[in-house]
């Protein structure tokens, strides 16, 4: 009960002056501890050293209970509520605003509109206007908003762990500060993440100009250090490379996850997908070490060893004329570069930030020498300020901080303690600072170690500003205010300034005063919020030249021996920053369909070798340092190559984070971020157990995704429908045909834009209430999200073909789940919706047990969260919370159908077509998903199924489905073999 | 004469190959031996134990069903795709015993097959039982049990009526109607023997409880001609309901879409499994039962000898529906009713599958020799592997089809877990007490139709 | 003797002497008779002539009114009350609707059987004079019984007493109201 130390002596002593018989029930009573008092005011709800004799006392014992009573039966809210008295402009109850904002992630920006019903954000969409996005999102914008509701986010301001007001820190930030101004700053150190904010900069760079002797350093644990120091190599200058995959015919892929990863996600999608559907679709080479969603949809792709990777891309560029050097070839070399010079000008080879510098010289090199520099890869001056090699930085203030030279750091956001280089022993270093400050949403494993803790403002909370990829800036606005008194940034910089109070507003609003475009600065403001973005703010290219000795510079390694280890930022939860959130916790990673957990990827020969499954945990160890893991074999990896996630193993990271998975940064070395060589793999007796979303990863023989090359498609379009059975046709019924309104809704999903990229998972889930449900419920096959994206592989198993496949509710037109239910509660709706009535659902699961597709979800437990208030803020109005026994499903997000009904009725016109826009579909970065009217011949949706490339699920069984794919198209390089046609795998995992 | 003296143990012969009933039973003897069973103020220890085990079996079940209400239907190991596990399973094994019951008490009573006379009392109350076993499930595996009454057709303010397509609708009429005739059959087929037993009380309480239930049944030869009437038509009634049950309850599955479910097959084959399974369980019963209670006399060598023959034949017929399954699974063509009898060979639950073979199709031939079909632990032993048998064949067609059905990214696996467990331990709790409560009170052998098979129940006819 | 007489009972030990008993009564003239036996006997049927086809006919009744009820429901429910698109089947769904048609029908001509057994036969009677001869609870064990109602027109103590006597019984004894 007691954490103060219960003194023996003191209790004897106590004992002792006590008359007659007294009793005490306990030390701490004895003691009148602290707590001991605390303790009673819960029992009782009076001060228990207010004099009130025992009757009163009673008397409100009695009184609280009643209450207690009340409260029980009904959930009424204890707070009071006031009407509006003067309502504010535009804000009509139930209907939502939208306003264009960013969300920064990695330090780069990408626009996004939140959606607030009665200034509660509840839905993140795309913002059309904005270079990063132009209307698509990824899972993490999708996702951050649950952060913004999540009751686990640090809540108060604290020192040492003491609850304090902002007049104390600023009290203490003004003494340091006063400390500092004799050595000119030189104990001073401010340490952020990736800084794209022009007023952050300007604010950072008004602290360095009053302390001159000041160091800023910027950690971003998966950071672009690689892309400028190979930029440096390359150019003698960092500068930031921008690709536009629209105007690239053929993509080589160094290890670059660009549809996953990378600043100008979900741009990058779009441009990409862009160029697969069409009449001539672009090729692209992957080679890489460990499966990426990039890597899935590559025409040609080779599993490499790192090592591997750069002797490629030498081999290429010596190839291709950009180096002159000797290189070992082979056809696979020759194929690529001779597809490259062919395309001179409109190819592209793109290195990842997993690759060392020199592979990304090499790219910009190759670039250069067919002429693609300038066309479909441009340069720019970073987009991010500060020290552009972090790593060194960081290197350089964990030097400081051990030599004592550190006084005062400030951690703007960060949470070095956790995902610092392992080898720099960040905490321990820290504990040499006289004051530390941090700032942070959570009061997480730094804050730990610091003096001092800020509440962060989430990004939905608090006024600033961002830079895309290609430099354009948004200004975030708050959509509500902070609420748990959080800070941003801005606020905390400004206590060292001269105006310590500055509110986060002002600070932004003056940092562009005079700079916005246009002639009127409220209008120019006002419209820089209304779209999202500054007008021009996008930087200018550069023209920066390939030095010509960089052949000389490049040394092929020699291909290493033994095992590897390669560190990824998680696709869920990136980094760590997301590890507390439910949504992305509970997201079947793109290409494992593991929730919940990180894993040892290994390859299946590997595997072999080793004697590993998949759920075998093992012991890692690097240089040292040990991390026991599970391993999951991964068909597609790299021999000898093992894979960890990022992000894993917190331990104050909040209640969803704590003790999911296994901390790989304890295993990255500063030296070795990327790919650590020499790893010692152990296999232990323990199992851990695993929980994934499908088990099953080989088509069997049927053929739920189909794709084919854009050389079959075009000789012969028919040639989709043949690779399935024929479905009944239209008038192949007994049944009469049943009344219908002037809708029919319909559904396309196009495998050829899909990459898998689970954005419109999570849409999904944000858009309809769907509740998390844990890792174990997931274990026992109950994950909730109403749209999966099923993964299979073909071919191979050291490096198959990957295919992604949304499902969800087909609505089909003779659905079978509707006849078996025996109490009504799922029936078609006019305009041919299957709907769910979720009040009449009695539970039977028979429906899920006659759906062919499997795409039902029941609620087994009470899965929604009733208690914990907070979580209410986040639902949809719109939809109904399902409670426990009944089944749910997608709707096609009826609401949105309704509400674009609700327009249309009132303006006395026909829904129009592309007015309803489903969640899934506005999320998708690939614009891969089509809704709308099927009986009008002229809506986007009729004119996708009409292609011949349309084809339905499992329609031999006659269910018609009102959902159809469009097949996947790929575009294979016909020098080059495909993918062996070995037989199809059978279960890897599960 | 005291309760319960059998015939006169001097010239006590004993029961000849194909008799029915040992010879030597006077109408007297015999009304007092069957009569004291329910009667006798000392019950046998072995009742006593039998009783709380029912009694233990009961407590887990109330206890579970308590759970399940309060934390949801998660409890059991159901999942998507696997929607149904125990529940359904078990609904269906139990039915299936009820069957036998019936089919005795109507369809040997429309073919005259005397012998009946002495088996089928039990084997109806063994009915009624397993059907109340069988109907708590359907009740308790929905998500929201308390709202199950929204599948019975009545008027309510929401003007929602069930959907009269849905086999469960379907179920819900046949299981509560079987039930109800059931029930009635049984009723009605006790009331002479009842009036016996009101005419034999000795206790105050058991003349009022037993009077009240004869309902002044007298034996007056207009009744008789009424009653006989009655129990031919219930009986012709009984008989397309009985075959009807089984068959709806095949719908479930045959209705569905489910590769492994939707098969014509099912109907004929569901109900030869239920007659099968409900033979098997009343030689389970039966054989117990004329040990405690000394019945070797009504309950001889020959009805055991029929009931195994019966088991025989309907073991074919069973094997048969397996091989039809599979004779269509491949020849069919189609992908999926391949894969589904290829996974059912060969899956991850291949040793249910083959389980079920050795103990429908591999085992039952033993049944062919009359000297397994005369010893009786064999015929006990025999019994109890049938009952594992169709427990497994309903596992196969309801698990095992819906963990691997179109398509390859839904599959997925099933385990019952321990409340799955103790739901079924308990319903078998529930049907044993049930059971011992009945054989105490209740003339567990009918014996006015006893009677009618003495020898000296025939009138001569030379006098007249 | 107290309370007026119901009838003359005659008892005897074996069916066969019960069946003659039957038909010399009937020879005799006597209408308002009955006899009781432990388990159903043809020929007593057959001595006492009786003939009773009103059952049947009342569960044929039961039967086809439960039919009728069953289909109409079903009907009156997806069609007229509220037609839904269910899986884009019919409304009329008769196929569909054959099984609880089925199952009603059973149901209630069931029903109709017993009751309409226990209504002719007047059942259940909580009171009737022939338990008043305290021998007659044997009717449910061993025993066959005869009873001559005294309000057949032939009935007269004595001679009919004389009569039973006749038949050799195991007794004759009187029955009171």
């Amino acid at each position: 009960m007691s954490e103060e130390k219960v003194d023996i002596a003191r209790a004897r002593t106590r004992l002792e002056s006590l008359e007659g018989r007294e009793y005490w029930r306990s030390l701490e009573e004895l003691l009148e501890t602290e707590d001991f008092r605390e303790h009673l005011h819960r029992e009782f709800r009076v001060p228990i050293d207010s004099g009130v004799n025992r009757r009163e006392l009673l008397t409100l014992m009695g009184a609280s209970i009643a209450l207690a009573g009340l409260t029980g039966c009904t959930r009424q809210p204890t707070e009071r509520i006031f009407p509006y008295v003067k309502a504010p402009e535009e804000l009509v109850p139930g209907v939502p605003l939208f306003y264009a904002t960013a969300h920064v992630h990695g330090g780069y920006a990408r626009g996004i509109l939140a959606k607030s019903y009665m200034g509660r954000p509840i839905k993140i969409e795309g913002n059309e206007l904005h270079p990063a996005s132009l209307g698509g999102t990824d899972v993490f914008a999708q996702g951050f908003l649950l952060n913004l509701y999540d009751p686990d986010r640090s809540q108060t301001l604290r020192e040492r762990g003491e609850i304090r007001p902002w007049s104390a820190l600023l009290a203490a930030v003004r003494l340091a500060v006063e400390k500092e101004r004799p050595s000119r700053g030189a104990g001073l150190r401010l340490l952020t993440g990736t800084v794209t904010s022009p007023t952050l900069e300007k604010q950072i760079g008004g602290v360095l100009a009053a302390f001159p002797e000041a160091k800023w350093v910027a950690w971003e644990p998966a950071g672009r250090n690689n892309v400028f120091e190979g930029a440096r190599l390359a150019f003698g200058e960092a500068v930031e490379p921008r690709y536009a995959f629209d105007q690239a015919d053929v993509i080589l892929s160094l290890e670059s996850d660009f549809l996953a990863t990378g600043p100008a996600m979900p741009r990058a999608v779009r441009d990409f997908a862009s160029r697969r559907r069409g009449q001539n679709p672009n090729r692209l080479y992957v080679v890489e070490a460990t499966p990426s969603l990039t890597g899935a949809r590559a025409d040609h792709r080779r599993p490499m060893r790192p090592s591997e990777i750069e002797a490629f891309a030498a081999a290429v560029a010596v190839a291709v004329g950009a180096i002159a050097s000797a290189a070992p070839t082979d056809p696979f070399v020759e194929a690529v570069a001779s597809d490259l010079k062919s395309h001179r000008g409109a190819g592209l080879v793109v290195a990842g930030e997993s690759q060392p510098p020199a592979v990304h010289a090499l790219a910009h090199a190759i670039n250069e020498a067919l002429g693609n520099a300038g066309k479909t890869v441009t340069y720019s001056e970073p987009v991010a300020g500060g020290p552009s090699d972090q790593t060194a930085a960081l290197a350089e203030l964990v030097r400081d901080m051990e030599a004592g030279r550190v006084s005062t750091l400030v951690i703007l956001d960060g949470n070095p303690v956790f995902n610092a280089p392992a080898d720099f022993g960040f905490a321990k270093a820290m504990e040499r600072v006289g004051l530390r400050i941090h700032l942070g949403l959570y009061d997480d494993e730094t804050s730990r170690v610091c003096h001092w803790h800020i509440p962060a403002a989430h990004s939905l909370e608090a006024w600033s500003d961002a830079r895309a990829f290609d430099g354009t800036v948004t200004i975030l606005q708050p959509l509500i205010a902070p609420l748990f008194g959080g800070k941003s940034a801005h606020e905390v910089l400004a206590a060292f300034s001269e105006q310590p109070e500055k509110s986060g507003h002002d600070i932004v609003k003056d940092a562009w005063s005079g700079k916005l475009p246009g002639a009127d600065p409220e209008y120019a403001w006002r419209r820089a919020l209304h779209d999202g973005l500054v007008e021009g703010t996008a930087f200018p290219p550069k023209p920066v030249r390939v030095r010509p000795d960089l052949g000389s510079e490049i040394r092929i390694p020699k291909s290493e021996t033994g095992l590897t280890l390669l560190f990824r930022p998680d696709p869920a939860i990136w980094d760590g920053t997301y590890a507390n959130n439910g949504w992305l916790q509970e997201l079947a990673k793109p290409l494992t369909k593991l929730t919940w957990d990180n894993a040892a990827l290994v390859a299946p020969a590997t595997a072999q070798k080793l004697g590993l499954t998949t759920g075998d945990v093992v012991e890692l160890a690097v240089g040292g340092r040990k991390v026991p893991a599970p391993v999951w074999v991964m068909p597609g990896q790299a021999q000898d190559c093992v894979t960890v996630h990022l992000g894993y193993g917190r331990t104050r990271g909040g209640r969803v984070a704590n003790g999911k998975g296994f901390d790989a940064f304890r295993l990255r070395a500063s030296a070795a971020l990327w790919a650590a060589p020499g790893l010692e793999l152990a296999k232990t007796e323990r199992r851990a157990t695993l929980a994934t979303t499908q088990h099953h990863y080989a088509m069997e023989g049927r053929d739920p995704v189909r794709a084919v090359t854009a050389e079959e498609y075009r000789k012969d379009p028919g040639v989709v429908a043949r690779l399935g059975q024929a479905p009944p046709g239209p008038e192949d019924t007994l049944y009469p045909k049943l009344p219908t309104g002037s809708y029919a809704w319909g559904l396309s999903i196009d495998l050829a834009g899909c990459v898998g990229c689970n954005a419109c998972v999570i849409a999904c889930q944000a858009e309809n209430n769907i509740p998390v449900v844990g890792k174990e419920e997931v274990a026992r096959g109950r994950a909730l999200q109403w749209i999966r994206v099923d993964r299979y592989y073909k071919g191979d198993l050291d490096n198959p073909e990957t295919v992604h496949q949304p499902v969800t509710c087909m609505h089909c037109e003779n659905a079978p789940c509707e006849v078996v239910c025996p109490v009504n509660a799922t029936v078609h709706s006019a305009e041919g919706l299957n709907q769910m009535v979720y009040n009449r659902c009695v539970g039977t699961r028979y429906c899920s047990n006659n759906c062919p597709y499997k795409v039902r979800r029941f609620n087994f437990f009470l899965y929604t969260d009733f208690t914990t208030e907070i979580l209410k803020l986040v639902r949809n109005p719109d939809v109904t919370v399902r409670s426990r026994g009944v089944m749910e499903k997608c709707s096609y997000c009826v609401q949105r159908i309704n509400r674009a009904r609700y327009a249309a009725e009132k303006e006395n016109r026909p829904i129009k077509d592309g007015e309803i826009v489903t969640a899934c579909q506005q999320a998708c970065p690939a614009e891969a998903i089509t809704f709308g009217n099927v009986s009008d011949p002229e809506s986007r949706v009729s004119k996708a199924k009409a292609e011949p490339r349309n084809y339905g699920l499992l329609t031999e069984l006659g269910t018609r489905p009102r959902t159809t794919y469009l097949a996947s198209l790929s575009n294979p390089n016909p020098t080059l073999p495909g993918a062996p046609a070995a037989p199809v795998l059978e279960k890897t995992n599960g | 004469m005291a309760d319960g003296t059998p015939a006169p143990a001097a010239e006590k012969p004993a029961t000849p190959h194909g008799a029915i009933l040992r010879p030597g039973y006077s109408f007297t003897t015999l009304t007092d031996k069957l009569a004291s069973i329910a009667l006798s103020r000392r019950t046998p220890t072995v009742w006593f134990v039998g009783a709380a085990v029912g009694f233990a079996g009961t407590m887990m079940l109330l206890s579970t069903i308590t759970y399940l209400v309060f934390k949801g239907v998660g409890i059991f190991g159901v999942n998507v795709p696997v929607g149904w596990g125990f529940d359904i399973l078990n609904f269906v094994w139990w039915i299936g015993i009820g069957h036998a019951g019936t089919l005795i008490s109507a369809i040997l009573l429309l073919l005259r097959q005397p012998w009946r006379n002495s088996i089928n009392r039990f084997a109806e109350a063994m009915t009624i039982f397993a059907v109340s076993c069988a109907g708590l499930y359907p009740l308790l595996h929905t998500g929201r049990p308390w709202l199950d009454y929204w599948l019975v057709p009545y008027p309510n303010t929401m003007g929602m009526w069930p959907n009269f397509r849905s086999p469960l609708i379907w179920d819900v009429f046949a299981v509560s109607t079987y039930a109800t005739v059931s029930l009635l059959f049984w009723y009605v087929g006790m009331i002479p023997d009842l009036a016996t037993l009101r005419d034999r009380a000795k206790k105050l309480w058991a003349k009022i409880l037993y009077g009240a239930l004869a309902m002044g049944w007298r034996g007056s030869a207009r009744h008789w001609q009424r009653y006989e009437t009655a129990t031919l038509l219930l009986a012709g009634l009984a008989t397309p309901l009985v075959v009807s049950v089984h068959t709806v309850v095949s719908f479930d599955f045959a209705a569905g879409i489910i590769p492994g479910w939707h098969a014509t097959i099912f109907p004929p084959y569901f109900v030869a499994g239920a007659i099968y399974a409900g033979f098997a369980m009343v030689l389970t019963l039966a054989i117990p039962l004329r040990k405690i209670y000394g019945l070797e006399d009504f309950i001889t060598m020959k009805h055991l000898d029929n009931m195994a023959k019966i088991l025989l034949a309907t073991s074919l017929i069973v094997a048969y529906g397996y091989g039809v399954e599979a004779f269509m699974a491949y020849y069919s063509g189609n992908v999926y009713e391949r894969y589904m009898m290829w996974n059912r060979m060969n899956g991850p639950y291949h040793y249910m599958y083959w389980a079920l073979i050795f103990c429908n199709v591999i085992a039952p031939q033993a049944l062919w020799f009359r000297k397994f079909r005369r010893n009786i632990p064999a015929l006990f032993g025999m019994a109890m592997i049938v009952n594992v048998g169709m427990w497994l064949e309903r596992y196969v067609i309801i698990v095992v089809s819906l963990s691997r059905d179109f398509l390859p990214s839904s599959w997925g696996m099933y385990h019952g877990t321990r409340f799955d467990w103790s739901m079924f331990l308990g319903t078998i709790g529930l049907f044993i007490a049930l059971l011992f409560l009945f054989i105490r009170v209740l003339p567990m052998i009918s014996i006015f139709e006893m009677r009618a098979i003495l020898p000296e129940a025939k009138v001569r006819e030379e006098e007249a | 003797m107290s309370g007026p007489l119901y009838g003359l009972m005659a008892e005897f030990e074996d069916p066969t002497a019960l069946v003659e008993a039957t038909r010399r009564a009937r020879e005799e003239g006597f209408t308002k008779l009955d006899a009781y036996s432990p388990y159903p006997i043809e020929a007593l049927t057959e001595a006492l002539d009786i003939h009773d086809r009103k059952l049947p006919a009342v569960v044929l009744g039961g039967g086809v009114l439960g039919g009728i009820a069953g289909y109409a429901l079903c009907y009156w429910c997806s069609v007229i009350q509220y037609p839904l698109n269910v899986g884009g089947k019919p409304f009329h769904s008769v196929p569909a609707f054959i099984v609880p048609t089925f199952e009603t029908t059973i149901l209630f001509a069931a029903f109709a059987a017993v009751l309409g057994m226990l209504g002719l036969n007047g059942l259940p009677m909580p009171y009737h004079p022939v338990f008043n001869s305290p021998r007659f609870a044997l009717a449910s064990r061993d025993r066959f019984f005869l009873c001559i109602e005294a309000k057949d027109p032939k009935f007269d103590h004595d001679e009919t007493w004389a009569f039973l006597t006749k038949l050799s019984p195991r007794v004759v004894m009187d029955v009171e109201e």
